[in-house]
């Protein structure tokens, strides 16, 4: 691949999903959108990049982005995020929300969806204490593709294996051939939306818990800022947001603090207390 | 270190599942069948087994049940590495005293992410 063609890639990868790709990933860009040049009956990736050029055809650009975007998921991935979201956020927040009766949890980036039905999956465990709770799961991915995976909830052998304990997998899934779907009692409490973080996070509504896991890792550091601190406006002031194990706000977001205890668990905590000052600065900028 | 018993006919598979194990800090001891693998409980209990189902002379399943009643027999954490992928095996397994279950083609991955759920790793 010549350099113009690289930069040409990373720079749709850029606008459209906010991707950043430095030449070390020329391999990457090969391997992953080399099928996607077969897929359009065209030889190679010069063939493909000359295509774009020359068509600027919106759904080859969308294949593109989501065929660099798309990214591997296991149910209960890390596993302590789960554990910390079980054992030590959630109870709090349910004491919290306890007349109010409802929560709204944001699997951002959600992929196929293993980590939104993981969540699922434990508050279901939790039912006969979550009962009349109106509880809202929002799955969000900027690929359709892997949002039709979710819906359908059909995961290969390999993929229920990754994570997921057998006891779980005997209670909710059901065998399809070789494959096994998620029961649709468990589907049912995820909502799916085709969602690009780089756009208004304001319409998806505010939220008590983000989960935001090795996302912003592949974005550069302007837009990972941007996204965190549209994040945090649409966050419960006691809410949090789990980034990756290998992930920080460090440098990135004054709106974050890490919660003690709890790596790669973040609240808003320090904001809350600036927002006591905000409304006389809004109206002194409104005025 | 803890002790890893790998029970399976094939000399591949145990050759494999050794490798993956040793990488994750096990010391491994073979079985080709489940009398084999029997005896070597009796003689001393591993900290856990990998299970393999369809083998000569005695099968895992009769393997875990025997296992099972034998003194001390209830501490090993046995997880079941078998080509028997359907639902009535692994509910059959498990109520017969499996920990966890694996359903073969494994990979590294498979098998360290089983071990962490059993409290192996």
């Amino acid at each position: 691949m010549t350099p113009a063609d690289f930069e040409y890639l990373a720079s749709i990868l850029k606008d459209r999903s906010g991707l950043s790709i430095g030449p070390d990933k020329t391999y990457l860009l090969e391997s992953r959108l080399t099928p996607v040049a077969r897929k359009n009956n065209l030889d190679d990736l010069d063939a493909l990049v000359a295509e774009v050029r020359r068509s600027k055809k919106e759904a080859m650009l969308c294949e593109i982005t989501e065929a660099m975007t798309t990214n591997e998921s296991f149910f209960f991935r890390d596993a302590t995020p789960f554990e910390i979201f079980e054992k030590a956020i959630l109870p709090d927040l349910l004491e919290a929300r306890a007349s109010r009766k409802s929560l709204r949890i944001w699997s951002a980036a959600c992929s196929t969806g293993q980590e939104a039905y993981s969540l699922s999956m434990i508050l279901r465990e939790m039912a006969p204490q979550l009962a009349g709770w109106r509880i809202e799961i929002v799955g969000t991915d900027i690929s359709n593709e892997v949002l039709e995976k979710a819906k359908v909830g059909i995961y290969s052998q390999f993929e229920v294996q990754r994570g997921l304990p057998i006891q779980l997998l005997m209670k909710y899934f059901t065998q399809v051939n070789e494959l096994w779907q998620i029961d649709a009692s468990i589907r049912a409490m995820v909502t799916y939306k085709e969602f690009n973080l780089l756009k208004d996070l304001k319409a998806l509504g505010s939220f008590d818990i983000i989960f935001c896991r090795n996302v912003l890792i592949y974005f550069d550091q302007p837009t990972k800022t941007k996204v965190l601190d549209a994040m945090s406006n649409i966050l419960a002031s006691d809410g949090c947001l789990f980034m990756g194990a290998a992930e920080t706000v460090l440098g990135i977001s004054d709106d974050f603090k890490p919660v003690p205890g709890h790596r790669g668990v973040y609240n808003t905590a320090q904001k809350a207390d600036k927002s006591a000052i905000a409304p006389t600065a809004s109206l002194a900028a409104a005025g | 270190m803890k002790s890893c018993l790998v029970v399976d006919d094939s000399k591949v598979i145990r050759m494999v599942a050794r490798r993956i194990l040793e990488t994750l800090d096990f010391e491994i001891s073979e079985a080709v069948d489940g009398q084999e693998a029997l005896d070597a409980c009796l003689e001393e209990m591993p900290d856990a087994i990998l299970l393999d189902w369809n083998m000569p002379v005695m099968n895992g399943l009769d393997f875990l049940k025997s296992l099972r009643v034998v003194a001390g027999g209830d501490t090993p954490i046995v997880v079941f590495c078998t080509t028997e992928n359907d639902m009535s095996h692994i509910l059959e397994a498990m109520k017969a005293g499996a920990n966890e279950y694996i359903m073969k083609p494994f990979d590294k991955e498979i098998i360290e992410a089983k071990f962490v759920q059993v409290g192996l790793l």
